[in-house]
């Protein structure tokens, strides 16, 4: 009877424990994927009736230039973004050290990644002010003219992005400073006694141990790409002329500002969006799977 | 360790070495040192063209009593406060709960319901605004803190759940077989047992949640508007707006937003970096 009752209590017990967890994440994530999903085929503005219109938002989205920017700068900001990951690395070898004070200075490095993107923003774009942002104090300084960075469409996603790098080569520096912390010394030891040096020995012998870190970094830092919002919604609002859209950020525009609330081109928008991202949960998904099972 | 250190080094790169450190740090933080400099300059220095000589005066108290007099800043600081916490909790609780149900129970879906908390982390949240939104407006918690709580404690629960999950397997499974061996019901493990050594974990949860959801600006910008209900990130982005040129009031306000993160990180580092960095290390 006993032994019974305890039989059960192990079956019924995870799911209680479970319960409030996956109900939550069922209403607000699970479920919603799929409503974006559906509403993705209507046509309609939030509040009134809603048209179905079967896959009219995705035809019209191969038609719309504003798609391709915002996907072509969604790529660029993929591409760029991993600069994070070796410059990260090269932070994270400078300070290794054991010199006095050195822990102030590995967590002052890594302060922009504390602050909010919105204050990141904020002072980007101060920097790059054309008529007295440091930026523009410098190069007037070496006789350069000023440059407009986030007004001029040739350069306004590269400032961006620079802006975004400075938050994620922090976070990516204190990823290979903990990976470094536990690189095995006697490996390095044998190195050193085959004459690796330098360059020979942070290829072959460092890096293959910071693998776990650098795995981690990229999957912070795609997903980090794929995110930008805050900062274009701050420093561009995805001007000038829409020249600095990425698809997070249209899909905005387009549902829930002054451009009309288009929840069903917006959703579609959102569903691409989703599609891009669902390649990289496969590829980190099958890797954790192989780690699992050892 | 690597590289080499530099007590091996000769006299000449250590030298060096003590010498670009504090140059390297100043050039990363220039833009966040020019900002601390501009929030305590006089208005008239941005007038006069005087953006980064050396400050006429020091008002850091005149500009700061300004924005919290002028603004509705300190109700946005509130209001962050008031979105932050709750979630820190709830989202540590619950997840403490899936995480102890993921690790120490074998049964069927276990590792699928493990990989769906895992795959909501990377989602968009642009998928998720549309019904989101509508869902809030219609349980009349949309421009609430309330509404903002339970949909980061929502989201948060996949991150969470993930670290927990990984956390308990690592600890020793006799303890929980000796305590059924006792006859210790279920919920008395997790309460007595798994709990008390779980608290490396929380504390690191707890500080990197604080600090992701003070931060978060798309969320507050979907389910809040105005400042009864705006948090800090989004209502410095429409101050920013009303003040124009004002760069002394907007960096005044960059500053006290940022502060509670910067002060949580200082305090909490150690939690910190060890729940940042889970699994760079194997």
């Amino acid at each position: 009877m006993n032994a019974r009752r305890k039989f059960d209590q192990k079956k019924i017990a995870p799911w209680l424990f479970l319960a409030p967890g996956m109900l939550m994440f069922l209403i607000y994530v699970i479920i919603p994927v799929f409503q974006s999903m559906n509403i993705s085929l209507y046509d309609w503005d939030g509040l009134g009736e809603k048209t179905f219109i079967g896959m009219d938002n995705y035809v019209e989205l191969f038609d719309d230039e504003a798609f391709y920017t915002s996907l072509k700068n969604n790529i660029i900001w993929l591409v760029l973004y991993m600069l994070a990951i070796p410059a990260g690395l090269f932070i994270a070898l400078f300070l290794n050290q054991t010199v006095f004070g050195i822990r102030l200075y590995k967590s002052l490095f890594f302060f922009p990644f504390v602050i909010s993107q919105v204050v990141v923003g904020l002072v980007f774009s101060w920097f790059y002010d054309p008529s007295f942002g440091l930026m523009n104090v410098m190069l007037n300084f070496f006789g350069i003219d000023s440059i407009a960075v986030l007004a001029d469409e040739r350069y306004v996603t590269y400032g961006i992005i620079a802006a975004g790098l400075w938050p994620q080569t922090a976070y990516c520096m204190i990823l290979y400073l903990t990976g470094l912390n536990a690189v095995d010394p006697e490996q390095i030891e044998a190195g050193r006694l085959d004459n690796a040096k330098g360059w020979r020995m942070l290829w072959y012998v460092v890096l293959p141990q910071l693998k776990p870190a650098t795995f981690i970094a990229i999957v912070v830092t795609v997903i980090g790409a794929l995110r930008s919002f805050d900062l274009i919604a701050i420093m561009t609002a995805g001007g000038p002329w829409g020249s600095s859209r990425v698809l997070a950020f249209y899909m905005y525009e387009q549902a829930f500002s002054e451009y009309g609330f288009r929840m069903g081109y917006g959703a579609a928008i959102a569903v691409v969006l989703f599609l891009i991202m669902l390649v990289y949960i496969a590829f980190f998904l099958t890797k954790m799977y192989r780690d699992e099972r050892g | 360790m690597f590289p080499t250190p530099i007590e091996k080094s000769p006299r000449s790169i250590r030298l060096m070495y003590n010498v670009a450190l504090p140059i390297a740090l100043i050039v990363w933080l220039l833009p966040l040192l020019a900002v601390a400099l501009t929030s305590v300059r006089p208005a008239a220095d941005l007038n006069s063209g005087n953006y980064w000589g050396w400050p006429t005066s020091f008002d850091m108290i005149e500009n700061y009593t300004q924005i919290f007099k002028n603004t509705p800043i300190g109700q946005y600081i509130l209001n962050s406060f008031r979105v932050t916490i709750p979630t820190v909790i709830f989202a540590v609780a619950l997840s403490s709960m899936t995480g102890f149900a993921l690790a120490i129970y074998k049964f069927r879906f276990n590792m699928t319901i493990f990989f769906i908390f895992v795959a909501g982390n990377f989602i968009p949240f642009q998928i998720l605004m549309v019904p989101v939104r509508d869902f809030s407006v219609n349980m009349g918690i949309y421009n609430t803190a309330t509404g903002l709580v339970l949909f980061h404690v929502a989201f948060q629960t996949g991150f969470c759940t993930l670290f927990m999950r990984n956390f308990i397997k690592a600890l020793p499974y006799e303890l929980i077989e000796a305590s059924r061996v006792e006859g210790v019901a279920e919920w008395r493990i997790y309460w007595f047992v798994v709990l008390p050594l779980m608290k490396p974990a929380l504390a690191a949860l707890a500080v990197l949640i604080f600090t992701f959801i003070w931060n978060d600006f798309f969320w507050a910008t979907v389910l809040t508007q105005g400042a009864d209900a705006q948090p800090i990130t989004a209502g410095l982005h429409s101050l920013n707006g009303q003040w124009a040129s004002a760069w002394h009031l907007v960096s005044a306000g960059s500053i006290i937003a940022a502060l509670p993160p910067v002060a949580m990180f200082f305090l909490m580092q150690k939690h910190f970096i060890a729940g940042l960095t889970l699994g760079a290390v194997k």
